[in-house]
């Protein structure tokens, strides 16, 4: 079986029709957790927006910071690389007309590291054992179990990273003086991206963990912030890239269009890659222990990261007005009219590039020094991840799911499916809009983030921020309903839609497109330079952290 | 396409290029820096290192002052300060526990104070009124009620 299916990729991929069922067995079993994962931490999300306004009062055996600590974790690490592993094998499937053997195996090994994990992190929540919030910034300790199942977790991510790098080998192997299809490439970026983001946190890990126990009496506080930021920034990229996945290759197909040049997407892809790890310090911009010239290097490479995606924005705007031209859209914007604006996988892919406008200038404002400084931890940050996790990314993910989950499960996307998830679409897009278009608001006025209940004692100022925390509340509700529709969507296109042949919709270079170089799949010459970037934005000041530092501290509790 | 989208990127390339020498100039020339201060104290010894052995409020200059200042969970010492109008107020502050942040909103005082290092920040207080000081940095479970008040009159 396997001997003949190598055969068939070798000798004409293309006649593979459908998803080999193992592979979509993998792809289905991430997407489940994910999804589930996304319930849980929405009805979280819910109870934070109503708590925070002063609608409810959680009862005294569940605090809004283990609600938050998990809300956290569940979404913004469990849900987004779940997802991103489903959809990402299932490209990697596609392209290289079905995974290894052993990659699988990889990918199931990693399904239960991670899946053992989130339950270790989960159960450590739930006991108050570790409210200490997705960051867990040292000396706030948790009990040592929450930090090994973090092991777990990222144990389960490598070894899909590995699974990704073999099977990119086997294929090139395989196939000399070829490039690989780009949904491949795009893989390839996603989990080397991957595969360096974690290695900071895990160290960091693996210092709290002797730490919490006790066996180690101090930890230096400034470096796990730094190594944690080393991660938590690139994550979002990590993201990011997904997302562009489905924006360059996924959403032209969809309209009828042919996908942008790939020498450029290759390019943007490259560029990401290496330029985005060194960027973590923008989030420490108001912190003691870190010079003002190290502050502002990682400000001008948190702003390099706006050079691929400015480009980004440019082909994408060109792909679509290229395409509702030749659908017959005249006009200066006639051919926007000419976009399917019913059909959920193009609708939520577009809004989420359309969000990505406000969110990259927010960004813009994050990053710079004296901005920063108005709005460092207060709602405005809060604000501004909902629209670029919660809007960008998660919507360019749900609009994934509406042809991705039919094909894996080989059934049907109905109209009446289609209805449901554009009604999705606009219930997220405007329970995100007042909820993060508030938090904005609120921030700029200095309500601060993590906060169960922002009234201190009624100051006037506290005061002037409660009609936006009622838009947060209402903003929430509507979220929830958004979250159980398109959960819903997912489980009925999983298991209960009719059979039938779903399309995996890659788009095709233009006729007269100059092939990708082959140059571009030098991964090793990016590694390099990766990992020279990386040296260049973090040893100087970690080993300045750590000769310089001060005595450390020991672990303590305070909840 | 070529040509339009070499125009974009250089003119993109542009902007940031001009964004990095404001942010540059403003940091460097104008001394409008993030608070960055990179002294260290032993955290677990606050009470007995000078001058958080003796934090609170002194005169240094004509109407200048350093507050000096220390946050545990979850309260800051000294609180409820009272400062003239126009006082121009050097804070100098650490923490003897966790992290914290010290943020007056309504002003550009924002900055994270952790165990172990000193962090500082000015303002000069230019209109009376009562301001609130909170704490945002999540803190433990009392991070909420971790605020206090400056009094400028
Ligand atoms: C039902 C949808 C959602 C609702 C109602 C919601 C609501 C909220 C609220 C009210 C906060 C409060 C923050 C605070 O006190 O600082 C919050 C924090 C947060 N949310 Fe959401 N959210 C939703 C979806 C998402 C999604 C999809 C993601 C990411 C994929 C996400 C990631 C986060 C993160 C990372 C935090 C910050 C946690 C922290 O500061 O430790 N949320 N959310
Ligand atoms: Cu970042
Ligand atoms: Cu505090």
């Amino acid at each position: 079986m396997e001997q003949t299916l190598r055969e068939t990729i070798r000798n004409n991929p293309k006649k593979i029709l459908g998803v080999n069922p193992n592979d979509a067995k993998v792809s289905l079993s991430y997407l489940t957790v994910a999804f589930v994962s996304l319930l849980i931490g929405g009805i979280l999300g819910m109870l934070q927006g109503l708590e925070r306004a002063g609608l409810i009062q959680l009862p005294s055996w569940l605090n809004y910071y283990q609600v938050l600590t998990a809300h956290g974790l569940l979404l913004l690490v469990v849900f987004t690389a779940t997802f991103t592993i489903g959809y990402q094998y299932a490209n990697l499937s596609h392209s290289f007309g079905g995974l290894l053997s052993k990659v699988r195996k990889l990918a199931w090994i990693g399904f239960a590291l991670m899946l053992i994990g989130v339950v270790m992190v989960t159960v450590m929540i739930v006991l108050n054992e570790a409210s200490v919030l997705y960051t867990f910034y040292p000396p706030l300790a948790a009990h040592p179990i929450f930090y090994i199942g973090l092991v777990f977790v990222v144990l389960g991510i490598w070894a899909c990273c590995f699974g990704v790098f073999i099977n990119y080998r086997y294929w090139r192997k395989n196939h000399p003086g070829q490039t690989t299809p780009i949904l491949a490439f795009f893989a390839m970026g996603v989990f080397i991206l991957w595969f360096f983001a974690s290695i900071g946190v895990t160290i960091e890990v693996f210092t709290l963990i002797p730490w919490s126990m006790g066996l180690v009496e101090t930890t230096n506080v400034m470096v796990g912030r730094t190594l944690f930021w080393w991660f938590g920034h690139t994550l979002v990229n990590i993201w990011y890239l997904v997302a562009t996945s489905a924006w360059y290759v996924i959403v032209p197909k969809i309209i009828g269009g042919r996908h942008f040049s790939e020498k450029l997407i290759r390019l943007v892809i490259i560029l990401l890659v290496i330029l985005n790890i060194p960027g973590g310090f923008h989030h420490q911009i108001v912190d003691p222990g870190i010079s003002q010239s190290v502050k502002f290097l990682h400000v001008f490479m948190s702003l390099s990261i706006a050079v691929p995606s400015l480009m980004t924005a440019f082909a994408m705007f060109f792909v679509l007005e290229r395409t509702g031209r030749k659908l017959g859209g005249k006009g200066l914007l006639g051919w926007l009219k000419k976009l399917p604006w019913g059909d959920v996988r193009f609708l939520a892919p577009m809004i989420a590039m359309i969000s990505f406008i406000p969110g990259g200038a927010g960004g813009i404002v994050n990053t710079s020094n004296q901005l920063n400084q108005v709005i460092h931890n207060t709602m405005w940050v809060v604000g501004h991840f909902h629209i670029t996790v919660g809007v960008s990314v998660v919507l360019t993910f749900f609009g994934i799911c509406y042809w991705l989950i039919p094909y894996l499960s080989k059934r049907q996307l109905t109209p009446k499916m289609n209805k449901i998830g554009v009604i999705q679409t606009y219930v997220w897009t405007v329970g995100m809009a007042l909820m993060a278009g508030s938090m904005h608001i609120v921030g700029l006025l200095g309500d601060p983030r993590r906060t169960s209940d922002t009234t201190y004692g009624g100051h006037e100022i506290a005061v002037s921020w409660i009609p936006y925390e009622m838009v947060f509340a209402i903003g929430a509700t509507l979220l929830l309903i958004g979250v159980i529709i398109q959960v819903y969507a997912v489980f009925n296109m999983m298991f209960f839609a009719p059979k039938g042949h779903t399309e995996f919709p890659v788009a095709e270079p233009e006729d007269d497109a100059t092939p990708a170089p082959l140059w571009t799949e030098r991964w090793g010459l990016w590694i390099v330079l990766l990992i020279a970037v990386i040296s260049m934005a973090y040893v100087v000041p970690i080993v300045d952290m750590i000769l310089n530092a001060p005595p450390g501290s020991p672990p303590i509790r305070t909840w | 396409m070529q040509r339009l989208e070499e125009i974009w990127i250089t003119v993109s390339v542009g902007i940031l290029i001009v964004f990095m020498i404001i942010v540059g100039y403003q940091t460097f020339a104008l001394g409008m820096g993030p608070p960055s201060h990179k002294e260290v104290i032993d955290p677990q010894k606050v009470d007995t290192t000078a001058p958080f052995n003796n934090p609170g409020i002194k005169e240094i200059g004509d109407n200048e002052f350093e507050v000096v200042m220390t946050l545990q969970a979850f309260g800051f010492t000294p609180n409820s300060i009272e400062l003239p109008v126009g006082a121009e107020v050097h804070f100098t502050m650490t923490s003897k526990d966790v992290t914290h942040g010290f943020q007056i909103p309504g002003t550009n005082i924002n900055a994270m104070v952790m165990p172990g290092h000193i962090q500082k920040i000015s303002h000069t207080f230019t209109k009376p009124g009562e301001y609130l000081v909170i704490c945002n940095e999540y803190c433990g479970i009392g991070h909420q009620a971790m605020s206090t008040t400056i009094t400028v009159k």
